[in-house]
């Protein structure tokens, strides 16, 4: 120890002092504010009546281009015809990238009741659920929307997080399977052999999207992905865990498992219906497979938010893409699973080829193998979400 | 260098010379910009993640979260995210140590023996960097693939058995950590291998030293300041990294990082604020006994 000089109480211990009671005085002001919001407290006023205008805010590649540009901008031949039709400008911008990533854009907007500067925009179950339970959407009015409730395919109806459709409207769908390379490996049937096949050893990935993955492992250990308890969610975990560490998963991705399966570093793994689409159109060695065991059934859903002031003319737009001609067009472009029933047969005159195609008009024996994951309370999502990450930490 | 300059000149309170008043101003104004960058981009920051790592860990996104000085917290996240934690912290000490070993070589042979080629050889230890981080991370990703001509070499030479496989091993990982932070070990080692008087070394030889010794004894202990920098800009971002494990590894591989990053995402605020924080305290400390041991003082 080295000698040190007796403290003095002189200005820099003053000093000092102060400088502490002001930095806890300031972590004690902290804190986040709720972020829930409500219909009666945050109320938003419709102009269509008056502004001809629409801001719809989608995901890349989610809208029918066509090959000619019109004055040097790329047409987009659907929404071009409705703007035509209805008289209603539209601003579209393809910027949402990533569900999480789109919240975080507009959290700070919509947890204080200000206007996003959207009117609509595109997301995925999980996160238009977790929207809704936040009330940060405005009820949709179903005398608006005809189309919908009369071509809205069956089982797309009343997710359990929105039973009757009142804030949400599917824009696409989109199976989450097995996908597998045949230059690598054999056909894989089924999610157990998925998890539990020797040979593939070290050369499959699962989504890291909770609820995907745990859906699989809740149906591997008979359950019902859409309905279970607390008991079987530890059965599930377990399954996860011991496939985790022998070693047969190999990681949990986003979409970019699309690359290791072309590649064939992976021989197979959990993947999304439209991105294994537009990978067969490279590359005929990837499969697409309904597993035995059945699989799950997402959407990506149209929303409109708090403040938004155009209202009525979203809910034009959503309905004029539910007339199923329109919606046949559009579904020709992007491969994704068209939600829109009567599309099938208006397919036949724009590309017959893709009629029989069940990943983009998914038969009813496919459909009833389907199921979504069970809703969750904010303290339930926690949970899980925490036992899922610790399992997958090997 | 500059981080070893910086750290030793925070660790002791700089003592105000006792100007006159007019000079004294001067030198607050010209404090000023910094000062303020700093409190905005460091301090509000940092108390924010401090506050935050001590929020209320029930709390959420949709009900808010409210200071409830839980410092309950950091045991709790320890207790969960201890193997993450301590890999992190071993994956930057092999990493370090990889480092070391291809940079000290290759920063003596630019500094002693480069000669007209020392600035080429420079400007291509630094040419990496003109391409983003992810991209040369993504790169290693096809280099290590599984039908590639890196792992169809190994299993050639029987080095890597017919199963073997690079992508998704913490060879991977490690080998991808090395390589993404190399140049910051190479250039503080360069930046002190090439202050070294040659004098010296001539005088060891000159004193009936062998090569060996007149290393050991002269040219290590004076480039100690290289090497002290060159680790430290090495083990610190290398501790917190999570795009190497991300992409070239698996779940087995997972950093702090990752699990950070992961926590942000879902909202759960407190429990990666408490993490960060974790792991900045436990890197200054570590920090610390390194310096100290080290002896910095007298070789800076």
């Amino acid at each position: 120890m080295r000698p040190r000089r007796t403290p003095v109480l002189g200005r820099r211990a003053v000093l000092r002092g102060l400088g502490l009671g002001l930095g806890a005085g300031a972590l004690a002001a902290c804190g986040i504010p709720p972020a829930r919001q409500s219909a009666d407290k945050c109320i938003s006023t419709d102009q269509s009546g008056t502004q001809k205008l629409l801001n719809f805010s989608n995901w890349p590649s989610y809208m029918d281009e066509s090959e000619e540009k019109v004055n040097g901008k790329t047409a987009l031949p659907t929404l071009d015809a409705f703007q035509k039709q209805s008289g209603i400008r539209v601003t579209y911008t393809a910027d949402v990238n990533d569900n999480s990533e789109f919240y975080a854009k507009v959290r700070d907007q919509l947890g204080t009741c200000q206007p996003s500067g959207r009117d609509i925009f595109v997301l995925t179950d999980w996160m238009a659920a977790r929207m809704v339970s936040l009330g940060w959407l405005q009820k949709l009015d179903h005398a608006a929307v005809p189309n919908v409730d009369k071509y809205l395919l069956e089982q797309l109806k009343s997710p359990t997080w929105d039973p009757n459709r009142d804030y949400s409207v599917p824009w696409q769908s989109g199976l989450t399977g097995i996908a597998y390379n045949a230059k690598v490996t054999g056909e894989i049937g089924s999610w157990a052999d998925l998890v539990g096949k020797s040979e593939l050893k070290g050369r499959v990935t699962l989504l890291s999207e909770m609820p995907d993955t745990m859906a699989i492992m809740l149906r591997l250990v008979g359950a019902d992905p859409g309905k279970f308890n607390d008991a079987e969610w530890s059965k599930a975990l377990e399954k996860l865990e011991s496939s985790v560490g022998s070693g047969q998963i190999r990681r949990f991705t986003g979409n970019d498992y699309v690359q290791d399966l072309n590649d064939g570093n992976i021989a197979a793994c959990m993947a999304w219906s439209g991105d294994v689409l537009a990978l067969q159109a490279d590359n005929a060695d990837i499969k697409f497979v309904v597993p035995e065991e059945g699989l799950n059934l997402w959407s990506d859903n149209m929303l409109v938010p708090n403040k938004a002031t155009h209202k009525a003319n979203a809910e034009a737009l959503m309905n004029y893409y539910y007339d199923p001609e329109v919606a046949a067009e559009l579904a020709a472009w992007v491969n994704y699973i068209c939600p829109v029933e009567g599309a099938r047969q208006a397919m036949e005159k724009i590309d017959p080829e893709l009629v029989d195609n069940p990943l983009v008009f998914p038969d009813q024996a496919m459909l009833s193998k389907t199921s979504s994951f069970m809703p969750l309370d904010t303290a339930k999502a926690k949970l899980y979400e925490t036992d899922f990450n610790l399992a997958i930490g090997g | 260098m500059s981080a070893v300059g910086q750290l030793s000149a925070a660790s002791q309170t700089p003592a105000p010379p006792p100007p006159r008043s007019g000079r004294r101003l001067t030198a607050y104004l010209l404090l000023l910009p910094g000062g303020l960058w700093l409190l905005l981009f460091f301090v509000v920051p940092l108390v924010s993640l401090l506050a935050a790592s001590l929020y209320d860990p029930n709390g959420s996104i949709e009900d808010g979260f409210s200071m409830t000085w839980s410092f309950g917290n950091f045991a709790d996240t320890m207790a969960d995210y201890a193997r993450p934690f301590g890999r992190s912290l071993w994956y930057a000490l092999l990493t370090t140590a990889f480092c070391l070993l291809l940079g000290y070589p290759l920063a003596y042979a630019i500094a002693m023996k480069a000669g007209r080629w020392k600035n080429l050889m420079l400007a291509l230890v630094i040419a990496p960097f003109f391409t983003s981080f992810l991209i040369r991370t993504l790169s290693w990703k096809l280099l290590l693939s599984d039908n590639g001509f890196v792992v169809d070499a190994l299993k050639w030479l029987h080095i890597l058995g017919p199963d073997g496989r690079l992508l998704a091993t913490t060879a991977a990982v490690v080998t991808g950590l090395t390589y993404n932070f190399l140049p910051f070990m190479v250039l503080p080692l360069y930046a002190s291998l090439e202050k070294i008087d040659r004098r010296l070394i001539e005088a060891g030889g000159d004193l009936f030293a062998g090569p060996l010794t007149t290393f050991r004894v002269v040219t290590l202990p004076l480039s100690m300041p290289g090497v002290v920098a060159g680790t430290l800009l090495t083990f610190i971002p290398a501790a917190g990294d999570y795009i190497n494990a991300q992409l070239l590894g698996t779940p087995k591989q997972r950093m702090i990082g990752n699990d950070i990053q992961r926590l942000f995402s879902a909202g759960a605020y407190p429990t990666a604020a408490a993490l960060s924080v974790t792991l900045m305290a436990a890197i200054v400390v570590l920090v610390l006994i390194y310096v100290r041991r080290a002896g910095t003082d007298d070789l800076v």
